[in-house]
C-alpha cells in the first residue's frame, strides 16, 4: 500500500506495524507528530499499546526500559535536548541490554535555541552502546525501524537501536512511502523473547553493583554485542530486501566509488544532495562517489577500510560538532584505515549546523576542495565572516 | 532447656511468617531500613515486583550475581522510581499479567527531592502502583548529607555544627495528598503490625498508593545500633512521626496518643541533635506541638468522607 | 546458546557469612524466653529463626551483633557478650 507520509509518521506507522506494547514518550519539536499520531492510533483501537504520556524525556526512557525488563516491546522518540536529558538511561539501557528501538529527529542543540536540522544530538551519544542508524528518506525510516527491531532483539546483540531522520527535512516533508501489510511484518518480525526478562516465578535482581573485578568482563560482554550487530544488521537487511524487494544498501551504500578520485562520506539527507551532485560532476568528467554512512554504530570498520582501499582522498562531511581535532565521522573515518604505509588522503568538512542547509554548491565545494592538492585537514564549510556582533 | 511460662506448642506471630527477605544482605548493624523492607516483603507477598533506585538498598542487595530478596528486583536511575514504576506496569499489563504487584522503594533523598517529579507524574497520571520512601533523613548511601527530609536543627555532614539544618523537614504526606491519591500512610519500623496491616490494605486499592516509612539509621543519626527500634517507637510517641493514614482525602491516626512523650527523650538519644540548646529543643517541641493539633485538626475535619 | 551475559542477580545474599561482623553474639535464656516472639520480630538481618517447637534460635552464620534483640527482649533472656 503506497501512502504519502511524513518522516515522522512513519515512524509511527512503523511502531504500529512492529506491534511495540509500550510507547513512552515526552513532546518535543520536531518529533511531537510522532507520539501525536501514536495516541491517535492508540486512541482509536488499531493501535494496542499501553501509551504513557510521562513527564520528561528522562522518564519516558526509564519506562521504556522498566517496560522491556519484563519482557515488553517498547518505542519511544526525542530530538535534541530530550535525547541529552535520555543521557544517563542510554547508558542503563545498553547495559542491561534491553532492546528498545528509538525514533530521534535530528535537532541541533541549545544554546541558542534551535529546531532545525543537525547531528550533533545523536553524535554527542556515540558513546552509549546504542546502535545508530542515519536514515535519507521516509521510506527509509519505517524499513529501518522494523530492521532495528530484528536486529537489537537478536540473541546474540541485545542492544538498543536509534532510528535518525533529519528535522523538517524528513519529519515533516511528505514522501510517497511504500507500507507493508501487517501479515508480512509479522512474518519478518517474531514477539519479543526476552531470556532475562523479570518475572516472579523467577525473581532476580536486574542491574546490581559490580566490584572492580567483575565490572571489565561485564563491559566486554556489552561490547561483543555491538561487534556481532554489524553481522546482524548486514544479513537482516538482506533478508529484508529479499521479502520487501527493497534494499537500503546495508551499513555503507556506496555511489560512484569503485573507480573515484575522491569519494564523500556523509550521513542524513545530505547524502541524497550528495549523490545528486556526484551524478553531475560525473557526467563532467569529474570522477567522484559518495559512501553514505547509514550506519555509525556500530563503527562500519571493513565497509570503510574496503571503500577506502579504492581511492586516494576521501572527504568526511561532519553535520555535528564536537569540539575534536575535525568531527566525529572524520576522527572515526580516519582512524579506521590508519595506516603506517600511507593510505587515502582523509579531510574533514564541518557543515549544516543549526538547519543550515547543505546545497548542491556546498557538495561541489567539498570536491572541488579534496580534489586540489593541498586541502586543509579541517575546515567549516559556508561559514559566513561577521563583521558585527551586539553586545 | 526449661518449660517457658507460656507453655509448649508454636508460637502465634503478629505479623505473617514468610521470610522474603534474606539474611546476609549488607545493611549496616540495627539499619532501620532492613526492617522496612522486611515487614513491606511480609505485608506483600511474592507476586511483587520492586524497583530501587540509587539509595542504601542499592548496595544492601549485595554485590553481582546476589540479591537479598525474594522477590524480583529492578535496579533503576535515580530520579526516575515513579517512572520505572509506571514502566513495570505497563510491561506487565502488556503481557497480560495482572496479579503481580508493582512497588517502588527508594530513599527520602531519591522520593523528595531528586525524584519528586517522576514520583509527582506517576501519582498524578494515576500510576496503579505502591511507592514506598523508606525515611533515614538523609542522603545516607554517599555519607550522611542533608536532604529536604531531614529535620530541623540535625547535623549532617552539609549542615555541620555552626550551620545545621535551618530549614523545616520536607511534608512528603501533604505533597502526596494533593495528588489526590486514594491511600497514603506513615509507618514505624517499630510497630511492623500497623504497617503490614497498611500494607494488606494497600494491596487490595487500585491507584496509586504511598508510604512514608520512618527507617532509624545508626551511623547516620549517631546512636548505637541497639537502640534502632526504641528511636522507631519514641519518634512515633513523641508525636514528632505521627502513625496515620489518608484514603481519598479523609485522614484517620492509627495510633492514638494520650500524653505524648517530650521530644527531648528522642533528641538527646543521638548524637545528630547532640549540639542542641535548650531553646532549640524547646522549639522542637513548640513545633511538634503545633504539627499534632494540625493533623488532629484534619482527622476531625475529614472525619465526613467516606 | 545466549551469549548475552545480562545483569541477571539470582544467588540469595545468604552466602554472605555476615556473622564475621560481629564484636558481640547475643546468647538466648530459653529458661527465662516466654516465646513470645519479639526477638524475630525485630531483627533487621533475619538472624533469629523459631524452631519446630517456637523457640527462637540465633543464626550465627548471619547475625551482626547489633543488639536489637537483647533491647526488646521484655524477659530480659537475651545477653549479648564480648565474641
Amino acid at each position: 500500500m503506497q501512502a504519502m507520509l511524513t518522516g515522522n509518521h512513519a515512524q509511527s506507522l512503523a511502531a504500529k506495524l512492529a506491534r511495540v506494547q509500550v510507547v513512552s514518550a515526552y513532546p518535543i519539536t520536531p518529533q511531537t507528530t510522532i507520539v501525536e499520531r501514536i495516541a491517535e492510533m492508540v486512541a482509536s483501537g488499531e493501535f494496542p499499546a499501553e501509551f504513557l504520556e510521562v513527564e520528561s524525556e528522562h522518564s519516558a526512557l526509564q519506562a521504556c526500559i522498566s517496560a522491556a525488563a519484563v519482557g515488553a516491546r517498547t518505542y519511544t522518540a526525542t530530538s535534541s535536548q530530550g535525547l541529552l536529558l535520555m543521557h544517563e538511561l542510554l547508558h542503563w539501557a545498553s547495559g542491561l541490554r534491553v532492546p528498545i528501538v528509538m525514533g530521534v529527529v535530528n535537532r541541533a542543540v541549545a544554546p541558542p535555541w534551535t529546531i532545525y536540522a543537525d547531528h550533533t544530538d545523536t553524535v554527542a551519544q556515540r558513546d552509549t552502546g546504542w546502535i545508530q542508524y542515519y536514515c535519507e528518506s521516509n521510506q527509509e525510516v519505517l524499513d529501518t525501524v522494523l530492521q532495528a527491531y530484528r536486529v537489537a532483539e537478536d540473541f546474540r546483540v541485545m542492544l538498543p537501536a536509534m532510528v535518525t531522520e533529519d528535522a523538517f527535512f524528513l519529519s515533516h516533508t511528505f514522501e510517497p512511502v511504500d507500507v507493508p501489510p501487517p501479515e508480512a511484518v509479522d512474518a519478518f518480525l517474531p514477539p519479543l523473547e526476552m531470556p532475562y526478562a523479570l518475572s516472579v516465578e523467577r525473581p532476580a535482581r536486574f542491574g546490581s553493583f559490580m566490584p572492580p573485578d567483575q565490572y571489565m568482563e561485564d563491559r566486554r560482554n556489552v561490547s561483543d554485542g555491538m561487534e556481532a550487530a554489524a553481522r546482524v544488521i548486514a544479513d537482516v537487511e538482506r533478508e529484508f530486501a529479499e521479502r520487501f524487494g527493497r534494499d537500503h544498501g546495508g551499513v555503507l551504500p556506496l555511489f560512484g566509488c569503485d573507480d573515484a578520485d575522491a569519494v564523500l562520506v556523509v550521513s542524513g539527507t545530505a547524502a541524497s544532495t550528495a549523490r545528486a551532485v556526484a551524478r553531475e560532476m560525473r557526467d563532467e568528467g569529474l570522477r567522484v562517489g559518495v559512501a553514505k554512512l547509514r550506519v555509525f554504530r556500530p563503527w562500519p570498520v571493513a565497509a570503510i577500510r574496503a571503500m577506502a582501499a579504492k581511492t586516494p582522498r576521501i572527504a568526511v562531511l561532519d553535520r555535528s560538532y564536537t569540539f575534536g581535532f575535525g568531527g566525529a565521522l572524520f576522527q572515526e573515518v580516519r582512524n579506521a584505515i590508519q595506516s603506517p604505509r600511507g593510505g587515502a588522503l582523509v579531510r574533514g568538512y564541518i557543515a549544516g549546523l543549526g538547519g543550515r542547509d547543505i546545497m548542491p554548491a556546498t557538495i561541489q565545494g567539498i570536491f572541488e576542495d579534496i580534489l586540489a592538492k593541498d586541502a586543509p585537514e579541517v575546515s567549516w564549510v559556508g561559514l559566513r565572516e561577521v563583521t558585527e556582533w551586539p553586545g | 532447656m526449661g518449660r517457658p511460662p507460656g507453655g509448649d506448642g508454636m508460637a502465634r506471630l503478629t505479623i505473617p511468617a514468610e521470610e522474603l527477605m534474606t539474611p546476609g544482605h549488607l545493611g549496616c548493624p540495627g539499619c532501620g531500613a532492613t526492617l522496612a523492607m522486611r515487614y513491606l516483603l511480609k505485608g506483600l507477598g511474592p507476586r511483587t515486583m520492586l524497583t530501587v533506585p540509587a539509595c542504601c538498598w542499592a548496595v544492601m542487595s549485595g554485590p553481582f550475581p546476589q540479591t537479598a530478596v525474594r522477590v524480583p528486583f529492578l535496579d533503576c536511575a535515580f530520579e526516575a522510581t515513579g517512572a520505572s514504576i509506571a514502566g513495570l506496569r505497563a510491561g506487565l499489563d502488556a503481557k497480560g499479567v495482572k496479579d503481580v504487584t508493582v512497588v517502588g522503594f527508594a530513599g527520602d533523598g531519591g522520593t523528595i527531592d531528586i525524584g519528586l517529579q517522576s514520583l509527582s507524574a506517576s501519582l498524578e497520571r494515576g500510576v496503579d502502583a505502591i511507592y514506598v520512601m523508606y525515611d533515614n533523613e538523609a542522603y545516607m548511601n554517599t555519607g550522611v548529607q542533608r536532604s529536604g527530609a531531614t529535620p530541623w536543627g540535625a547535623w549532617t555532614t552539609t549542615t555541620p555544627v555552626g550551620r545545621t539544618k535551618p530549614q523545616e523537614k520536607k511534608d512528603i504526606m501533604a505533597i502526596v495528598a494533593a495528588h489526590n491519591v486514594p491511600y497514603a500512610a506513615t509507618a514505624s519500623i517499630a510497630f511492623p503490625e500497623d504497617f503490614v496491616k497498611k500494607v494488606e490494605k494497600a494491596r487490595a486499592i487500585r491507584g496509586p498508593r504511598f508510604f512514608h516509612v520512618l527507617a532509624p539509621c545508626p551511623p547516620g543519626w549517631k546512636y548505637p545500633p541497639e537502640e534502632t527500634v526504641r528511636l522507631g517507637r519514641l519518634v512515633v510517641d513523641t508525636g514528632i512521626f505521627p502513625l496515620y493514614e489518608i484514603e481519598n482525602g479523609r485522614y484517620r491516626v492509627t495510633r492514638k496518643l494520650g500524653t505524648r512523650k517530650p521530644v527531648s527523650e528522642y533528641l538527646a538519644k543521638q548524637g545528630r541533635f547532640g549540639h542542641l540548646s535548650e531553646y532549640e529543643v524547646a522549639e522542637i517541641q513548640r513545633r511538634v506541638d503545633a504539627r499534632w493539633t494540625k493533623l488532629l485538626t484534619l482527622e476531625k475535619a475529614t472525619e465526613a468522607i467516606e | 546458546m545466549i551469549p548475552v551475559r545480562a545483569l541477571r542477580a539470582d544467588v540469595p545474599s545468604s552466602v554472605e557469612l555476615t556473622g564475621t561482623w560481629r564484636t558481640f553474639r547475643p546468647v538466648i535464656d530459653l529458661a527465662r524466653c516466654t516465646k513470645c516472639n519479639v526477638c524475630w520480630k525485630f531483627c533487621p538481618d533475619v538472624a533469629i529463626v523459631l524452631d519446630g517447637q517456637g523457640w527462637p534460635v540465633i543464626d550465627y552464620d548471619h547475625c551482626k551483633g547489633c543488639g536489637i534483640c537483647e533491647v526488646e527482649c521484655a524477659p530480659l533472656a537475651i545477653r549479648m557478650e564480648k565474641e
